[in-house]
């Protein structure tokens, strides 16, 4: 620091221009620390830090709920009674779809977000609605699935593999379906009441969930469709 | 929000016309959260794509496939964790290191002592044919 007392903030300029990825981490020591980080004497947290911090608890606890149709999954995973294994109904190709359908949409969504950043109401409303169609694609090719396999007879009911198997990916699916009703509410909201602040705090804890759902598929990709296609 | 982005908005405070209040948050710059994306979704399609391709192609060790996947699989989450939901080691980030840590080590525990337990009890028991031909 120098010893001329310059005001925080062209201090803190300064600090960024020298050391613009914090290698330092000169916030942590005897220097200020951050405002709005809820550290030291700055006061408390900014609102979005804390209601951001609060749907991560959330999302914690459902990604705990998914790890155990994991375990279950991953125990009952022989348990084919005879009758069809992992290998007999994964669709490879329609499962590449709904990846990919995913993936963009989580990039869709983390676009709509730069463009609530920028508050722009229209490239949010797009980036919004490409995102629900992309998940609507994603959920359709899971009912389709669904409903290949009851008709060939592989319902829950059939085998301890089965029941896993419709928990698990079902589950997720009910979260895709959800989150898609909750983003056609948000896009009705920041229609009608712009990018008011707790608007704002709505859409942060849209992103975070569904990229979570993301998240949670690659799990089930890799588990439950790839390994279990090939072993 | 990172330390250099409260850095940045204290060159906003020194530039911008007007005061902001306690808890008021300024306008951000959409340009870092594309940027974000971008590189989110690079690494997320070279992973996807090279884990759909293992299950195809005989490149490596055929019995070595399952853990080369959940290999691919964690890298990808933690790409998702770190360009899509923006977990850093910044300090505003601690609370959620500290609550992502928690998670990882419930849902291990959950995980890994299901599929130990569950698997010694299989291991345990009678062969399923034997005990039903003895009961004809």
């Amino acid at each position: 620091m120098t010893d001329i007392g310059l005001p925080a903030s062209v201090e803190a300029i300064r600090r960024s221009h020298e050391d613009p990825h914090r290698l330092g981490h000169t916030g942590h020591g005897r220097e200020a620390p951050v405002e709005g980080a809820g550290h030291g004497t700055t006061g408390p947290a900014n609102k979005r830090i804390l209601v951001g911090y609060g749907f991560w608890i959330f999302l914690l606890s459902d990604i705990v709920m998914f790890s155990c149709f994991f375990a279950a999954f991953a125990v009952q995973r022989d348990a084919t009674a005879g009758g069809p294994t992992m290998a007999d109904i994964v669709d490879i190709p329609r499962v590449a779809i709904e990846t990919a359908a995913l993936l963009l949409s989580s990039y869709t969504c983390m676009l709509s977000f730069a463009a609530t950043n920028a508050r722009n109401l229209l490239w949010t409303q797009f980036f919004l609605l490409l995102t629900g169609l992309l998940g609507l694609v994603f959920v359709l090719l899971e009912a389709q699935e669904f409903i290949e396999l009851v008709g060939r007879g592989f319902t829950p009911q059939r085998s301890g593999m089965l029941t896993a198997f419709f928990g698990l990916v079902g589950l997720h699916g009910l979260h895709v379906t959800l989150g898609g009703m909750w983003l056609a509410t948000m896009m009705a909201q920041v229609q009608i009441k712009g990018f008011r602040r707790e608007i704002v705090h709505r859409l942060i804890c849209f992103n975070l969930f569904w990229h979570a759902l993301d998240i949670v598929w690659i799990g089930i990709f890799t588990i439950v469709y790839l390994i279990g296609s090939g072993a | 929000m990172s330390n250099i982005e409260s850095d940045r908005r204290h060159a906003a405070a020194v530039n911008a016309p007007e005061d902001h209040a306690p808890g008021d948050e300024p306008r951000e710059d959409s340009g870092r959260w594309v940027r974000n994306a971008n590189i989110g979704l690079g690494f997320s399609v070279v992973l996807t794509v090279a884990a759909f391709l293992l299950t195809v192609s005989p490149v490596i060790y055929g019995p070595s496939v399952p853990v080369a996947l959940i290999v691919l699989a964690i890298a990808q989450m933690g790409v998702h964790l770190v360009f899509f939901l923006h977990i850093t080691t910044g300090p505003d980030n601690t609370n959620n290191v500290l609550a992502l840590a928690f998670g990882v080590l419930v849902v291990f525990l959950v995980v890994v002592g299901s599929i130990w337990i569950m698997d010694h009890l299989t291991h345990n028991m009678m062969p399923m044919e034997q005990p039903m031909q003895m009961g004809r």
